[in-house]
């Protein structure tokens, strides 16, 4: 019994904010032939980019302060997520207007641990546990860090 | 052969997010418009999941029937259609969907017996969901149980 009792004190919530942002991208290693390219990305290769709605899951973990009701802030990671992500990538292209691809394939596997990346030191009072990327309504990629 | 069951319910209800030890000032600064004094609502949207070995007899983790009635007795008629701050868990604790979380997955660990209730979540908007599991890691369970 007091061990649940601590469990209600202790354990850890873990809070998912979403957030959407529009961009094009295409697909293309400079290191390999055109033919290659081709081949390995298809019709996502197209030079001239195609976009998604992208859907943005973060997710953080923390404690809940006792004198708040809060793992943290909303409305401040909902700044951080305006900030570090929408304002560098909700319409844009991708692949010519955000530096992490300048050099590196604008894959949403890619996407998912540049947005980490971007997040994870303004990340003060909870802990960045997960980053889901939505390409579509199918598929998505999940990235939790170097670990 | 274990598996884990989700099953996914819902309700509206009303809070206010204000603390005691907090300044009129502060709170307004903490909680800004959830800080109304009228309140204002949310249609919560609930997810439980259980998690067991499936019984060669029924095929079952367990049956969803009872969870219903536990879930619909003990969270549903309580919770729905209330406002959160007149309820005795939250005279003495601010009614933020993380507390309401843990409110919800207690009552369904300590009441629930048929399955291990293993993860309770919330989404109190379109935009935002909480999950508790209790003092167990939901990414190592993760990791390891799936």
């Amino acid at each position: 019994m007091s061990k649940k009792a601590k469990a209600g004190k202790n354990g850890v919530v873990y809070l998912t904010r979403k957030a959407e942002f529009a961009a094009s991208h295409y697909y293309h290693n400079p290191k390999l032939s055109a033919a290659e390219n081709r081949r390995l990305f298809g019709k996502c290769n197209n030079p001239l980019g195609h976009g998604h709605n992208y859907l943005l899951e973060v997710t953080v973990k923390g404690k809940v302060d006792a004198r708040s009701g809060f793992v943290l802030d909303l409305k401040e990671l909902k700044q951080i997520l305006s900030r570090e992500v929408l304002e560098a990538m909700d319409h844009r292209f991708l692949n010519k207007e955000v530096p992490e691809f300048k050099h590196q394939i604008p894959t949403t596997e890619n996407l998912a641990i540049a947005i980490w990346r971007r997040l994870k030191p303004r990340m003060k009072r909870a802990e960045l546990d997960r980053v889901r990327v939505y390409e579509s309504p199918d598929l998505f990629v999940d990235y939790y860090g170097e670990a | 052969m274990r598996a884990h069951l989700t099953r996914r319910y819902w309700f509206p209800a009303s809070h206010r997010l204000h603390s005691e030890r907090m300044s009129a000032a502060e709170n307004r600064r903490t909680y800004g418009k959830c800080n109304n004094p009228h309140g204002h609502g949310h249609n919560y949207a609930l997810e439980v999941t259980v998690a067991g070995p499936v019984a060669s007899r029924t095929g079952m983790v367990c049956d969803i029937v009872e969870l219903d009635g536990f879930v619909e007795r003990e969270i549903l008629e309580p919770f729905g259609y209330s406002n959160l701050n007149r309820l005795a868990p939250f005279r003495s604790k601010v009614p933020t969907t993380e507390n309401l979380c843990i409110e919800i997955y207690q009552r369904l660990e300590r009441g629930f017996h048929p399955a291990r209730v293993e993860k309770v979540r919330l989404e109190e908007t379109m935009l935002n969901a909480f999950e508790y599991a209790g003092e167990s890691d939901l990414r190592g369970e993760r990791r390891e149980g799936r």
